[in-house]
């Protein structure tokens, strides 16, 4: 699903690399918990995935797509129909409602807009936010709740993988395994792969496998 | 649909500052849009004070003088035009009529001016505009005046009403022919050109005020020495121009002919300065607005770097956070004109009521003309590249933009 081969990676003007990835493969299915201190680049990382960023080297496979080789536009169109992204906070277009904001992602989607509504509306039902909620603008909702409207969001076009930084730092301990359970549950079973990254490694009992950024920077993990 | 919806909604998010950015706009829109309709159809009106008058003669007091004291009843004659000469215009074998004018008396600060019946029926203005009485009629009798639309409505006039008129421009009580009332025989309607300021008298009730004697009726001998100018139509326009040489060489006296037109035209563009330095000052006032709009959305710019980078996460392109910021810059820019447009449709009535009380400026047609389109075009375009500051803004931001 995911194999990434030999990636560097430097900030334009510093004097090292600030990842150097050798080899990583990452199997469909799998709900991995990525785990690296601050400042470390774990959202630097989450970027090169994405496509946002490039690496001076190397190559990133994604469903045999080398998607470090796309032309800019096209990987634009990659990670609106196969990425789905939850950040650590703003994740949402505060002025926009709810459902709106979905609409954002969806308006990418193959369904047609009604087919997409009903699916966003199933999935924010499932993620425990009412239909009143789902009215209001996103910038009246919680924290919580906006995390919560985030994976809905993330899910909507059914993406093979999903991307999420550190999205828990806002919440307290209770509300973050709740978090996490729900976003699991979510989860297409060997379909949707999860790369979730944090710092905090009591989190890491969630998830299928572990993996320290440490250990991928220098040997094959 | 997305990015009209994104728009608005933004724009909606920021209403405050928004409605000030509209208001400026729309402020400086109907500044340049009245300023600039007045110019032309004020420069139509001027063009159009007088028609179908081929020839103004005079004495020789240069052009513009000849038509400052013959249309605008403006500015004191200084010597005047022969009785003979009058006569000899009047009898030329080329010449269809001739209204004889003459200036130096006043009414309240109006003009009066004697002349003859020729006057009504000969006079044109616009495009073959008669001069149409509103009441009344014209002058008859000795002592009877015909006054102008804007006289007759400031000084509350009607027909059959006495006025007193004055010797001389400046009205002071002791140069006033008291013993002679004129009464208003009539009222004109109005025609937006200085006919509308004027009091016209007969010269036979000129010459019996200054004879100053009453019962005028009967005096013997009211025939005028002179005249200030003299407007003549021609039987044919081709003798225009030999007419004219004819009248500049007169040996009986220094005459002058002018052609209307061209004299029109070579004082309009006298005072033409007036007229681009308005149109300067207008464009200085868009200018300045629409630096203020493109203020106001760089300014957002750094507050909505959150707002941008989700729209990239989620896979829209650079070049949709461009249209976006162009779209709010278009939806200010076109809410400002149909303000201005709104404002002007309702100020229209009441603006051209004061062009015409204030500076005599008749306007005959809406301020809201189809012509404006072009000007409005020229003001989205303009909107449109001063957005391109923050569109490019967007965009470059859009392609370094780092989700975290
Ligand atoms: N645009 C940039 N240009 C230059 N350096 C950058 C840029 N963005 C991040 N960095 C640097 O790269 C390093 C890694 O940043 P990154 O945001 O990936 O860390 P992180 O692991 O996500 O940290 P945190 O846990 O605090 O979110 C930091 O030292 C940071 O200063
Ligand atoms: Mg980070």
């Amino acid at each position: 699903m995911l194999l990434i081969d030999n990636l560097t990676f430097r900030y334009p003007g510093d004097d090292r690399d600030l990842l150097h990835i050798p080899h990583w493969q990452v199997e469909a299915g799998e709900a991995i918990f990525l785990s690296a201190p601050s400042g470390s680049g774990k959202s630097t990382l989450i970027n090169l995935l994405a496509g946002i960023l490039t690496p001076q080297q190397g190559t990133i496979r994604l469903l045999d797509t080398l998607i470090n080789q796309l032309s800019a536009r096209r990987r634009d169109a990659f990670r609106a129909r196969h990425i789905g992204m939850v950040f650590q906070q703003f994740n949402l277009i505060p002025y926009l409602s709810v459902m709106d904001n979905i609409r954002l992602a969806s308006h990418f989607s193959a369904l047609s807009a009604a087919e997409a509504d009903k699916r966003a509306s199933q999935l924010l039902d499932k993620l425990g936010l009412t239909e009143a909620e789902a009215g209001r603008k996103a910038g009246l909702l919680s924290v919580g709740q906006q995390q919560r409207v985030a994976i809905a969001r993330a899910l909507i076009n059914e993406p093979e993988l999903l991307l999420v930084d550190e999205p828990t730092s806002a919440l307290d301990t209770a509300h973050r395994d709740r978090f996490i359970d729900l976003l699991m549950q979510q989860l297409v079973p060997a379909r949707t792969s999860l790369i979730f990254v944090s710092h905090d490694t009591s989190l890491r009992s969630h998830f299928s496998r572990h993996v320290e950024i440490g250990a991928l920077q220098h040997d094959a993990a | 649909m997305m990015l009209l919806k994104l728009a608005c909604y933004s724009l909606g998010s920021r209403l405050g500052t928004v409605l000030l950015t509209v208001l400026m706009m729309s402020v400086s829109v109907f500044v340049l849009l009245s300023v600039e309709n007045i110019r032309h159809q004020a420069k139509e009106s001027f063009q159009q004070s007088v028609s179908d008058v081929d020839l103004i003669v005079g004495p020789r007091t240069g052009q513009i003088n000849l038509l400052l004291y013959s249309i605008f009843h403006i500015g004191v004659p200084t010597h005047n035009l022969s009785w003979n000469s009058y006569r000899m215009l009047q009898q030329h074998q080329d010449v269809d009529w001739t209204i004889p004018l003459s200036l130096g008396d006043s009414h309240q600060g109006y003009r009066v001016v004697g002349t003859e019946q020729q006057l009504f029926a000969h006079f044109r203005y616009r495009a073959d505009q008669a001069l149409d009485f509103a009441s009344g009629q014209a002058f008859n009798k000795t002592y009877d005046a015909v006054v102008g639309a804007e006289v007759a409505s400031s000084l509350g006039y009607q027909a059959g009403d006495e006025i007193v008129l004055a010797h001389g421009i400046a009205d002071t009580s002791f140069s006033r022919h008291d013993n002679h009332p004129f009464q208003i025989s009539g009222i004109l309607k109005p025609t937006g050109t200085p006919i509308d300021r004027s009091v016209f008298i007969s010269l036979t009730g000129l010459e019996a005020m200054h004879a100053d004697f009453p019962g005028a009726d009967t005096a013997p001998n009211l025939t005028p020495q002179s005249v200030t100018a003299v407007m003549v139509g021609l039987k044919s326009k081709i003798k225009t121009f030999t007419l004219q040489r004819e009248i500049n060489q007169y040996a009986g006296e220094a005459l002058q002919a002018i052609l209307p037109g061209v004299a029109l035209s070579s004082l309009w563009s006298m005072l033409g300065g007036v007229e681009q330095t308005l149109w300067v000052i207008s464009l200085l006032v868009l200018l300045g607005a629409l630096i203020g709009m493109v203020n106001v959305l760089l300014l957002s710019m750094r507050e909505r770097q959150h707002e941008l980078a989700v729209l990239r996460a989620l896979g829209y392109r650079p070049g949709f956070l461009f249209a976006l910021l162009q779209l709010e810059a278009l939806l200010i820019t076109v809410s400002s004109i149909i303000v201005a447009l709104l404002a002007l449709a309702a100020g229209d009535i009441w603006l051209r009521q004061w062009l015409l009380s204030q500076f005599g400026l008749f306007l005959s047609e809406s301020l809201l003309q189809p012509g404006m389109a072009h000007l409005l075009m020229g003001i989205v375009l303009a909107a449109v590249v001063s957005a391109l500051l923050p569109a490019i803004n967007a965009y470059r931001q859009g392609l370094n933009l780092q989700l975290r």
